[in-house]
């Protein structure tokens, strides 16, 4: 099957090839704060593609996503606070701690549904907030700088920002080959089946709960990644991180980008942030634009931008949504 | 003992304007099944209001009932506007949209209002103590607050249990399509709902100004604990939503109060002194958390579902 030239398939290859391309660009236009710019929305592209794997794929609500970047982030920034530089210590200990924070909250979460599990989700990652902005050893509410980036052996060297940008931009592609892959499994389906339908999953014998919470812990994992590529990034963790705002900025990004489409969540990172640059750039009240915006693409384009292109080349109706 | 009863007065009168918040949300997720998280914008609008009405005017209650009026106004022009296209959508959808909303209404108070919080001075007769108990002073304004708190939550409960337009709110929450066909004009309903909604998230705004600072994002932090209160109460319910925010008004304050000395015996002073905050906020969570295990429906579901 070869893929056809159609209007999606070109901009998602003109995006991939923009994002392997940009430290080039950057360096040729002379401007570093691109590169700086790009790093960030390829990270957070990363926990907007976990994201999407629970509420594109899954169809949970969660409103408490950005718990697992601060879990990740402040599991670098604690250990490198504590005198532990290495990676192999530092990125281990980020995953397990969000994989452990989404088997707790999930098990919990996902016994309610609708808008209880929105809230119970927010909840959960509201006390994630106030436990580390309670934390006074590690700056509380003032958070906590980061002063040596995360160690690996030789070659690798995350100060190095060009290798960073590569490095988080790989992690990236991975994820996304590997929402593909799970999505399309036979687990994939059977969550995608809970969406639709879940008594009737049950009915034939799927136990949906466990499936659902493993989906939930594999979107946490994979967002506390994010996390701890976002703390080396940034040099600096603060419970802000985890502020409700941020889930809902992840949110945005996914549905902007197209809901349950494996390029979405990317193509919204990048729209949702070099919008908001360029809107800063116009005026200081730049989201005076971005609000009304975001509004107007909640009520007339439901699919997101991925959902405008697969209309734009004429096959309305045609997965959508899948 | 003075200071636990001062204390519990505070807590019962934080729980009180946090049921202002709760009641509108909840009448709006029941009735209409609109999750709105703009609701803390129109908090934030009613003490800004407040503050602008009062410097004009010279008088404190003549500037409150102004901004009333004016966040009543914003209120329904928002329905009309934005909030009537949502009905019947995801609660994706109404999260993201309003939290389009949200970005809009903080940014066009920065732009009216300018970056630094306002201030709303009590006038002399609000702002003294007077003696409740022999031996025990409290304030004067906040023991206003309650007064007036009180007497909403009862005028509530007569709108909602005793009068026609009640009548209709309810069975709006129970079935709208019928309603509707029954000849009942939704549409009008629906607005007048959502800026009583607004009102009282105005007036829950307007009186926590002279207490605190009045600022940009000041009702992004109390809109959360407003939804956490409506989930625990049970979605829909006003009186679960009174009960949980006197809860919740009293774990908070008390947790604040009383936290710090006992974890002092535990940890050092500055530890204890940051920590104390963030573990009576996790207290609020902590026990939502619980009840939507034990009860995910809340504790008074209205039982339209």
């Amino acid at each position: 099957m070869t893929p056809a030239l159609t209007a999606r398939n070109i901009a998602i290859v003109a995006l991939l090839a923009g994002l392997l391309l940009m430290p080039v660009f950057a360096e040729l236009a002379g401007n570093r704060f691109l590169l700086t710019l790009f790093t960030r929305i390829v990270i957070l592209a990363l926990a907007a593609v976990s994201l999407n794997l629970i509420l594109g794929y899954g169809g949970m609500m969660s409103f408490g996503h950005a718990a697992y970047l601060g879990i990740g982030g402040y599991a670098v920034g604690m250990l490198a606070h504590e005198g532990v530089l290495s990676g192999f210590v530092q990125w281990p200990v980020a995953l397990a701690g969000s994989a452990l924070f989404a088997l707790i909250i999930g098990a919990l979460s996902l016994r309610t549904r609708g808008v209880y599990f929105i809230m119970i989700t927010l909840a959960f990652a509201q006390m994630a907030y106030y436990i580390f902005a309670g934390l006074a050893r590690y700056g509380g509410d003032d958070g906590l700088t980061i002063y040596k980036r995360s160690q690996f052996f030789n070659p690798i060297n995350l100060s190095n920002k060009v290798q960073f940008y590569y490095i988080c931009l790989a992690l990236l592609f991975a994820a996304i080959y590997l929402v593909w892959r799970l999505v399309n499994s036979r687990f994939g389906m059977t969550i995608q089946g809970a969406r639709s339908n879940d008594i009737r999953m049950r009915a034939i014998g799927f136990p949906t709960y466990r499936y659902k919470l493993v989906c939930f812990v594999i979107a946490g994992t994979m967002c506390g990644l994010s996390g701890a590529l976002l703390a080396n990034h940034t040099d600096f963790v603060s419970p802000q991180m985890m502020y409700w705002t941020r889930s809902g900025d992840l949110i945005i990004m996914v549905v902007l980008g197209g809901m349950g489409s494996p390029f979405g969540p990317l193509i919204g990172a990048v729209a949702l942030l070099v919008l908001e640059e360029v809107l800063s750039g116009i005026t200081e009240y730049w989201q005076i634009i971005l609000g009304p915006l975001l509004l107007l693409v909640v009520l007339f384009a439901r699919g997101g931008i991925d959902g405008l292109l697969v209309k734009l080349q004429g096959k309305e109706r045609a997965k959508v949504r899948s | 003992m003075t200071l636990f009863i001062e204390q519990c007065l505070n807590g019962l009168q934080f729980g009180l304007l946090l049921f202002l918040l709760a009641a509108g949300l909840t009448l709006v997720f029941g009735i209409m099944d609109l999750v709105n998280l703009a609701h803390g914008s129109l908090y934030m609008i009613g003490a800004y209001f407040a503050a602008t009405f009062a410097a004009w005017t010279g008088s404190f209650v003549l500037g409150a009932v102004l901004a009333l009026g004016a966040t009543l106004m914003v209120g329904m022009a928002v329905e009309v506007i934005a909030m009537r296209r949502l009905y019947g959508r995801d609660h994706l959808d109404h999260v993201l949209g309003t939290f389009g909303l949200i970005l809009f209404f903080d940014e066009s108070v920065r732009l009216i209002w300018g970056p630094e919080g306002l201030s709303l001075p009590l006038p002399s007769w609000l702002n003294r103590s007077v003696q409740i108990l022999p031996g025990v002073n409290y304030s004067a304004y906040r023991l206003a607050i309650i007064v007036v708190t009180l007497t909403v939550a009862a005028f509530l409960y007569v709108l909602v249990m005793r009068t026609r337009i009640g009548m209709l709110i309810r069975a709006g929450a129970s079935n709208r399509e019928m309603v509707g066909a029954l000849g009942v004009n939704i549409k009008l309903l629906y607005t007048l709902v959502f800026g009583l909604g607004a009102a009282l998230a105005g007036l829950a705004g307007l009186m926590q100004a002279p207490i605190l600072t009045v600022q940009i994002g000041m009702g992004e932090n109390i809109l959360i604990l407003a939804f956490v209160i409506t989930v625990i109460g049970g979605i829909g319910s006003i009186r679960g939503a009174l009960v949980a925010a006197i809860f919740v008004g009293f774990i908070d304050t008390l947790g604040r109060a009383f936290f710090p000395d006992l974890l002092r015996m535990v940890l050092s002073p500055a530890a204890a002194s940051t920590a104390a905050p963030a573990l009576s906020s996790m207290m609020i969570y902590l026990l939502m958390a619980i009840v939507l295990v034990v009860k995910p429906e809340g504790l008074f579901s209205a039982g339209n579902k």
